[in-house]
């Protein structure tokens, strides 16, 4: 219709000030994508987690190792479904910049554990025959070139010595939110290795995954787990994954938080920026919206006018954001060490947020503007010079 | 016939602070139909509030108004908004045209407002700019016109919904004296041709000597002469 042309017309009137807000909008909206992503990737892992899973580590920290004995004892236990279990192995690859998770894990029960890592069946028989195996996942095959064969050198530290891995599968992360760098490999290689050269550490497990048939069960059945090791040497200390994943995130849980409330501190920059643009143009525009009063042009006529212009600003200026956010979160994804967020894209709720916080200022920024225009009587409208 | 206005015993002051500014005083005369008046007086004489009130953009604080059969005083917002689209053409001194908007899109704005089609707006707006002569001007933006044809754009605007009265406030206040010449005579001519009530502010003796009834108003009161 007609409005929408005046409209228009009135946000293209002053043309770099128009140009200067949709860019701002942009910008601010692009680093509202960014800063959410980093935020929504921190906890992925949360997200990911199983509810009927959950982890058992040493009570005083998750760097001492537990009694591999302890997976017969869980077991045992009632409403305890399966018991696996994983050492961090970390090691140097390469150099050490190249950073991605390294895992001694249980061969026989840990992909049963973890359906949300797909291996080929074939593929996952050939890792279990061999002792020297190892899984890798579809991320690292894209930055690596790893393939079926391949043998993967590693310098040891935690466990020192050089190991070679050969690559027997490749894992697909089974959704979005699944990690596809992980390295996995043969607990029980890691522990031959240590009877031979260190035995004080073989018989050393890192932490117990836990499957129960009954998420509901999950505090009784950890209360059990903890209570079974009580006054032992290795008391333990049993968790949802969930809870195991957050308590994992709380060092970092600051600046995160902080990213969070930044991103929202942009919201608020934003809808100055538009607020101040609308103020500017009503104001200039006094006497004309007098004048279209005079003409018998209503209230709602006024706020579809002034509310119109102010949401084609911000919305343009939101889509473009969003727009752009794309290849700018692919660029910062590209800069950052690998590895560090193995899950990294910009969400739907992202996306959600960010227009309908651009909608959102549009109204806000205009709510000012149509209540002065609305108050400011004809007359009074007709008399303002500007 | 019914006089198009009656006024009857209007006061209206304006506050400035707490100072009451007193600027019409018990104002009351009628204009019969197809008249041309001229309102003149001092500056600062009460001649755009009384014109305003006419118009039904301002109020008085006392007495009554009826324009165009209506009492004005007693609409609502909405309503006297309704009535000024059907009932009145404004032509301001600084014709207040939308600069975003060409002459043809400054006559059709007030028929935005009306039920009619786009062909009917279309023919409307081409017959207001014709009896204007600026049919060739069409796609002209506002600062691409001079004075004197923004004023007619500005003055078709106001007959395009052909309202039952047109009020001019010194439409030719800022015009050099040819282009209020131009003015004057279309005025004269919407006056006598088209039968249109006019009330005219103005300073100007040789705008007033169009008008049929000059009325001075001096200190917000009619003065004798
Ligand atoms: N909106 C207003 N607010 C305050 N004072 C006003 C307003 N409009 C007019 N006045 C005052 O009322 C008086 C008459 O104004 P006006 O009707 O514009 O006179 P004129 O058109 O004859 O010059 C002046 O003193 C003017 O300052
Ligand atoms: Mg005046």
């Amino acid at each position: 219709m007609k409005v929408f042309k005046l409209i228009f017309k009135n946000a293209l009137r002053h043309k770099l000030r128009t140009v200067l807000t949709v860019i701002g909008i942009a910008i601010a909206v692009m680093a509202f994508a960014l800063l959410r992503t980093v935020v929504t990737a921190w906890y992925v892992g949360v997200e990911a987690s199983a509810a009927n899973r959950l982890i058992t580590r040493q009570a005083v920290s998750f760097i001492f190792p537990l009694p591999y004995a302890y997976r017969d004892q869980i077991s045992k236990i009632p409403g305890v479904d399966q018991v696996t279990f994983a050492n961090w192995f970390q090691g140097v690859y390469i150099d050490k910049n190249q950073f991605f998770a390294r895992m001694a894990v249980d061969a026989e029960t840990m992909f049963d554990m973890y359906p949300e890592f797909v291996v080929d069946p074939a593929e996952l028989e050939a890792f279990k025959r061999e002792r020297n195996a190892c899984i890798v996942g579809t991320g690292l095959v894209k930055q690596y070139g790893f393939k079926i064969g391949d043998v993967i050198n590693i310098d040891g530290d935690i466990y020192p010595g050089t190991w070679a891995f050969v690559v027997r599968g490749i894992y697909k992360p089974r959704d979005k939110t699944t990690d596809p760098t992980q390295m996995l490999f043969h607990w029980q290689y890691l522990d031959e290795r240590m009877r031979q050269e260190d035995a004080s550490r073989s018989g050393q497990v890192g932490w117990y995954i836990i499957r129960i048939n009954d998420p509901a069960q999950s505090a009784v059945v950890s209360e059990q787990v903890d209570a079974l090791f009580k006054n032992s040497r290795a008391e333990t200390k049993t968790e949802t994954e969930r809870a195991f994943q957050q308590g994992f995130l709380a060092a970092a849980g600051t600046i995160i938080g902080s990213m969070n409330f930044m991103s929202f501190v942009i919201i608020g920059i934003i809808m100055l920026v538009v607020g101040n643009t609308m103020i500017m143009s009503a104001r200039e525009r006094t006497s004309e919206y007098a004048v279209f009063k005079t003409l018998g042009f209503s209230a709602g006529h006024m706020v579809g006018l002034i509310l119109g212009e102010s949401m084609f600003i911000s919305v343009l200026g939101g889509g473009l954001g969003l727009a752009l956010a794309v290849p700018f979160v692919a660029g910062f994804e590209a800069v950052v060490p690998k590895g560090w967020f193995p899950v990294f894209m910009i969400e739907p709720i992202t996306i959600v947020l960010a227009g309908s916080s651009a909608i959102l200022v549009g109204i806000l920024a205009a709510l000012f503007p149509i209540q002065r225009t609305l108050r400011t009587s004809i007359v009074d409208g007709l008399r303002h010079i500007g | 016939m019914d006089p198009i206005i009656r006024v009857h015993s209007v006061s209206k002051s304006y506050w400035r602070d707490s100072f009451e500014i007193p600027v019409l005083n018990n104002i009351s005369f009628d204009v019969p139909g197809g008249e041309f008046l001229a309102l003149m007086g001092p500056s600062g004489s009460g001649k755009t509030t009384l014109l305003n009130l006419i118009a039904g953009i301002d109020r008085p604080d006392k007495g009554s108004l009826h324009v165009a059969g209506t009492d004005i005083a007693t609409l609502n917002e909405s309503r006297l908004a309704k009535w000024r689209s059907t009932h009145i053409g404004f032509i301001f001194q600084f014709y207040n045209l939308i600069p975003v908007l060409t002459a043809y899109e400054n006559v059709e704005l007030p028929l935005l407002l009306t039920s009619l089609s786009k062909q009917e707006r279309r023919r409307h707006v081409e017959t207001a700019l014709t009896v204007v002569g600026l049919q060739d001007r069409m796609r002209h933006y506002p600062k691409q016109l001079s004075g004197g044809q923004e004023q007619r754009v500005a003055i078709a605007r106001a007959i395009t919904t052909d309202p039952t009265l047109l009020v001019a406030d010194e439409p030719t206040g800022d015009l050099d004296k040819r282009s209020a010449d131009e003015i004057l005579t279309l005025l004269d001519r919407l006056n006598k041709e088209f039968k249109k009530t006019i009330v005219m502010v103005t300073h100007d003796p040789r705008a007033a000597e169009k008008a049929h009834v000059v009325r001075h108003l001096d200190k917000g009161e009619f003065s004798q002469n």
